[in-house]
């Protein structure tokens, strides 16, 4: 019997390219996985989708006398109410919150991530570790310890009184709730950045000093850019909760800090104008979709 | 001037915590000369480098280049630049982004930096691919874009650190010769590391051999391979014998198993030295076959042979003396079979001494 080393195609068989083949077996393996997805898929409908087209089916709806909501009387009137001066307002203040907030973490975050991601992996491991701590209480204890650090009678004001610059009103402004929302969303901005930053070869910034770029060029040509992507992911990351803030806003905050997401919640509790709660709702969100999207279109892979 | 050295390394030695990486290496590498330094991973020619480069400090010693003394000079004052072993291409920039930093960096104007980018690119042979990617490049032409990177600002030094390393054996041998030439061209200094003993041979006006941090041995190709002073240089240039033998005076020794020969070794009598023995400067013939004049002999039985194409390889055993030959095949040459008993024969100045 004689033996080949390649199989010799028998006469009248059918020829494969070995790309096609590959590409078959692919589209086999993606089939047989198929059930596997198919409970969560449910979940997401049942209890993300579904809610999310009663959202908007709500938002066309008419408030009647009583608050009570009228599903037959379809109209655009909540989405015209966007535009009054007061929702401006609220807006413009929410998006200006959530952009100091995203600057002040980034510029916090990034020489810490800088400083993990250059340590030696255990070192790393123990500071990714310290930066997740706080997950692990409650974030509405939290929020309130903040309440207790910048009452008139708590610790700042009672520096600041030592300091012979008299008592400090911080509870209720709006740097209280800047701070706090900083303090809550940073490890948002640091896990990104961290993960960025590792993945930069400093060989590189070896070679851009080599090239005559000074330590300040050198980040600025090679280490800034090329850490981009989780400067970008961060940012979102930090800029969308912060936007939609409720907690943070509604407990160190005041009637002069009042941000979207306490305001939707007003609309659908005391004003019990369910239509127009959902109308902003669903344009916040639409917003921060536009956002994301903006972010995968420029190249961001990250996350 | 008195310091006409490219590079001058005085006494250098760098710790890292309780590891000596460089021990106490005094070097003088002349301007225009591609100088090699030659030896396995791990003993301290990256580092040494890297310390010229300016990338580390020494922890003793001094380096100065062009009579300048270095000190504690950031890499961006210094007039040299490196091919970096991983090339260390900036993936973010095009071809000619890459090329043109170090000119931007400088400060050069738009006008220059472009011409200087487009020659540099012309000299490496990628005119045409400014506006790709490193990653868009095959390894030889990555190679290349650093090579040009680093030479369009005319250091006076060029530091490679293994350029040819990650590249297959063709492509290779014929960047080293390409290497060599271009060196010739620009007329630049080059300093070379490398663990690759026919690299260094191939390219090299001088090399370094270095091993554990010490400098072993500095001379050109032919003195490093043919007059080794250690027996760690004659065993990492090449293949060898290592012999101890003690001297008896009169131009004879005595080796380990008891035979006497001949060699060229002024030492007092009674002095413990060993000898190498390159295995292409041994001979073997048949027993009863006649010796040259002057050649020193000894009987031995082959214990193993290998084929390796252009030559033959045979381990022979001579009472406790163990010697591998490399016999040049040639058609009609005679091969010998395992357990055949030969004659291993030598010229007398084929033996030298590494240590005494």
């Amino acid at each position: 019997m004689s033996q080949t080393l390649a199989p010799t195609p028998e006469p009248g068989a059918p020829q494969h390219d070995p790309d096609e083949l590959e590409g078959r077996a692919a589209d086999a393996r993606s089939r047989r996985g198929a059930w596997i997805a198919l409970p969560p898929a449910a979940y997401l409908v049942l209890l993300f989708a579904l809610p999310l087209v009663i959202v908007l089916v709500y938002s066309f709806a008419t408030r009647g006398t009583t608050g009570q909501t009228i599903l037959s009387d379809w109209n655009l009137l909540s989405y015209r109410r966007l535009f009054d001066p007061l929702v401006r307002e609220i807006a413009l203040r929410s998006v200006g919150y959530a952009l100091v907030t995203t600057g002040i973490s980034l510029v916090l975050s990034y020489p810490f991530a800088y400083y993990i991601a250059t340590r030696s992996p255990r070192v790393r491991n123990v500071l990714l570790v310290l930066v997740m701590v706080p997950f692990w209480s409650n974030f509405l204890v939290r929020t309130y310890a903040w309440r207790v650090l910048l009452s008139s009678s708590g610790p700042v004001s009672q520096l600041t009184e030592l300091l012979g610059m008299g008592q400090t009103r911080l509870l209720f402004t709006t740097t209280a709730v800047v701070l706090g929302l900083v303090y809550g969303y940073m490890p948002f901005m640091i896990l990104p950045l961290y993960a960025a930053i590792e993945r930069i070869d400093l060989g590189l910034v070896e070679a851009a000093r080599d090239l005559y770029a000074s330590g300040t060029r050198a980040f600025w040509r090679v280490t800034w850019p090329l850490s981009r992507p989780g400067v970008i992911a961060g940012s979102i990351l930090v800029f969308i909760p912060s936007l939609g803030a409720y907690v943070t806003p509604e407990i160190l905050g005041g009637s002069k800090t009042t941000m979207l997401g306490s305001y939707i919640v007003r609309q659908f509790l005391s004003a019990r104008d369910w239509p127009f709660g959902s109308a902003l709702s669903f344009v916040v969100m639409a917003l921060m979709l536009a956002a994301t999207l903006i972010y995968f279109r420029t190249g961001g892979r990250t996350l | 001037m008195t310091d006409a050295a490219a590079v001058r390394l005085a006494g250098v030695s760098k710790r890292f915590d309780d590891v000596t990486a460089v021990d106490s290496v005094d070097l003088s590498i002349h301007d225009g000369e591609f100088f090699s330094l030659l030896g396995p991973s791990g003993c301290g020619k990256t580092t040494t480098l890297r310390m010229v480069a300016g990338l580390e400090f020494p922890t003793a010693g001094q380096v100065s280049i062009f009579g300048e003394s270095m000190g504690l000079r950031p890499p961006n004052k210094r007039p040299v630049n490196t091919v970096f072993q991983s090339y260390a291409l900036f993936p973010h920039m095009t071809v000619r982004d890459n090329v043109a930093f170090g000119l931007q960096m400088q400060r050069l104007d738009r006008d220059e930096i472009r011409d200087r980018v487009a020659q540099a690119l012309a000299l490496v042979q990628l005119t045409g691919r400014e506006k790709r990617r490193p990653n868009q490049l095959s390894g030889g032409q990555q190679q290349r874009v650093a090579l040009a990177r680093a030479l369009v600002n005319q250091p006076k030094v060029l530091l490679l650190d293994e350029p040819l390393g990650a590249l297959d054996l063709k492509l290779r041998q014929a960047m080293q010769l390409e290497l060599k030439d271009l060196q010739s061209r620009v007329g630049i200094t080059f300093v070379y590391v490398t663990h690759d003993q026919e690299e260094a041979l191939t390219m090299s006006d001088r090399i370094g051999v270095m091993d554990a941090g010490r400098l072993l041995q500095v001379g050109t190709p032919e003195e490093i391979y043919e007059r080794p002073t250690s027996p760690m240089v004659a065993q990492f240039i090449g293949d060898t014998n290592l012999l101890t033998a003690t001297v008896k005076g009169d131009g004879q020794i005595e080796l380990a198993g008891g035979q006497i020969v001949a060699a060229d070794i002024a030492a007092t009598p009674g002095t413990e030295t060993v000898l190498t023995l390159r295995p292409e400067h041994l001979q073997i013939v048949a027993p009863d076959d006649p010796i040259s004049d002057g050649h020193n002999a000894l009987d031995g039985t082959v214990t193993r042979r290998v084929y390796l194409g252009n030559a033959v390889s045979y381990d022979i055993v001579a009472g406790d003396v163990t010697l591998r030959v490399r016999a040049r095949n040639a058609p009609g040459r005679r091969q010998y079979d395992v357990d055949e008993p030969v004659q291993v024969h030598w010229a007398r100045d084929a033996a030298i001494a590494v240590q005494r």
